[in-house]
């Protein structure tokens, strides 16, 4: 029994590195603490400030840094909302951010604040849901929608004149919900928002009964469950057709199939001009652009993000005698956009390619 | 001291490790400070710093304002690799409608928005297994490309 030599020779080494991890930690986490204001920052301008500005002034999203936002928001509603997002309204879910990255931005935007975070019970308010249906009709509907489904566009500066400085939020959002306490609503209905065109309820004469009745009655627009939008995946990505004809004739069937779609022929070049590349002896493939101007200026009224698959353009290809007519399939895409306005539009697109692609290839 | 020297470095080097491994949804978008010509000019010259060509730009706020509609600034940059788009749009037709590479940019106020889809999509929107490491590489420049337009804030 006993230590050995090289027992007690070793045990000062492992004192020594058992201090530097030690010393590594209590630094790392001194770092981490100061910086996760930074941290913060760093994050929100990474994925939120596109929407909210660099300062949370708002844009397509809403304003973050106003003081009656910022009374009303306690942390907890900030987190659900950052994870649950607003679906069908632009609002991603950030499933893919971690908790703590989540704290740090929720940090960064309580810089912000000229008072502390509110606290809210989450116990539900009891109110008359018949009452507040007529009290919502009245007073709230005109903004917010028949349902609560919101005012409609985007909110950017493009597409929408800057007379509001936001866009009515859809009340019987899901994701809205979920994040909600029915105290923070009572609230947000008593004080409205000032620097907005939400008035305060007790300002329009209404009392804390009829509030609770608003509450109720916003509150019965919840589901069980967050209902996940379908997804377009049985739909391909491209809409590929097979054309019985030479490429040549194919692209100007093409040409008069857009013409009889009422959509306005714009140019043709191959794929890889402005590459200065030798043009390929396996394949040809000329790009046919086209488009019908007012149908653009209501999609991105609708969505400004929606230039990203802009303009309108379907290319014939040639490959060992195989000519296709092939373009994007906008059903497919509008799954990127979480936004159920612009669903409308890019299925009527999508019957336009479809549409073109057939009449090209009779 | 050579052992905690040996630590630290050891712990920066999975921090940046982590830094780099971003998961982000399905778009990537970044708001630039700088107003729109400034910011065009800047992810101009990211495009090219990153070894991508620029190929068109699209300015649909020219052919809205010559129909009669009233918008702000508004285009879109078509990049890409030359060479890589000849040899995929031969090889897999399908991708020949998300080719080449495009990054929207339009005035939002006294700032710019840059917005383009997240190239990582397409592993799930073509189940080309073969083509992860390409479109894993274009998510990683164009957000390297953005990055750089928004840090010249």
């Amino acid at each position: 029994m006993g230590f050995s030599k090289q027992t007690y020779q070793r045990a000062p080494a492992t004192l020594a590195n058992l201090l530097a991890l030690f010393a590594l930690l209590f630094t790392h986490n001194l770092f981490a603490s100061q910086s996760q204001v930074q941290r913060g920052e760093q994050l929100y301008l990474e994925n939120c400030s596109t929407c909210h500005g660099n300062q949370g002034k708002g844009g397509m999203g809403i304003p973050l840094s106003i003081d009656s936002f910022l009374n009303s928001a306690s942390n907890q509603y900030l987190k659900k909302t950052i994870r649950l997002g607003r679906p069908e309204r632009i609002m991603p879910s950030f499933y893919w951010l971690a908790e703590k990255d989540i704290d740090a931005i929720i940090e960064f935007i309580s810089t912000w604040r000229n008072a502390p975070a509110p606290v809210w019970n989450q116990a539900a308010i009891k109110g008359e849901v018949q009452s507040g249906k007529a009290l919502f009709t009245q007073h709230c509907a005109s903004c917010h929608g028949s349902k609560g489904q919101g005012g409609t566009g985007s909110g950017m500066r493009f597409s929408r004149p800057r007379d509001l400085p936001i866009t009515a939020p859809a009340l019987n959002n899901q994701g809205f919900l979920n994040s909600i306490a029915d105290e923070m609503l009572h609230y947000i209905i008593s004080h409205g928002r000032k620097e907005t065109p939400m008035p305060a309820a007790t300002s329009l004469g209404l009392d804390k009964q009829e509030i609770n009745d608003l509450v109720s009655y916003i509150r019965s627009f919840q589901q069980q469950t967050l209902r996940k939008k379908p997804l377009y995946h049985e739909e391909p990505a491209s809409l590929i057709v097979d054309s019985p004809y030479s490429f040549d004739e194919t692209i100007e069937n093409v040409k008069r199939a857009i013409t009889g779609s009422n959509f306005v022929h714009i140019r043709d070049q191959a794929l890889t001009d402005g590459f200065k590349l030798e043009p390929s002896a396996d394949s040809k493939q000329t790009v046919i652009y086209f488009c019908s101007f007012s149908f653009l200026y209501e999609a991105l009224k609708i969505d400004p993000r929606v230039g990203m698959f802009l303009p309108c353009r379907i290319t014939v290809t040639e490959t060992k005698g195989k000519v296709q007519m092939m373009s994007i399939n906008p059903r497919h895409l509008s799954q990127l956009f979480n936004n159920n306005e612009l669903d409308t539009s890019c299925s009527e697109m999508h019957d336009v390619y479809t549409s073109i692609l057939e009449d090209a290839s009779l | 001291m050579k052992r905690l020297f040996l630590y630290t470095l050891l712990s920066l080097s999975l921090l940046a490790f982590k830094a780099q491994a971003v998961v982000t949804g399905e778009m990537i978008m970044i708001r630039s400070s700088e107003a729109f010509p400034e910011a065009m000019a800047l992810l101009q010259e990211s495009i090219s710093q990153h070894g991508y060509t620029l190929s068109r730009v699209q300015r649909v706020d020219v052919g809205l304002s010559a129909k009669g509609y009233k918008t702000d600034k508004y285009r879109v940059v078509f990049f890409g690799k030359g060479k890589q788009i000849q040899s995929l749009s031969a090889r897999y037709p399908q991708l020949v409608p998300y080719l080449p590479l495009k990054i929207a940019i339009y005035a939002e106020g006294e700032n710019t928005i840059l917005v383009t889809s997240n190239p990582s999509v397409f592993n799930d929107m073509f189940q080309l297994p073969e083509l992860r490491p390409v479109f894993n590489q274009w998510h990683k420049d164009i957000s390297s490309i953005l990055k750089v337009v928004q840090n010249q804030n």
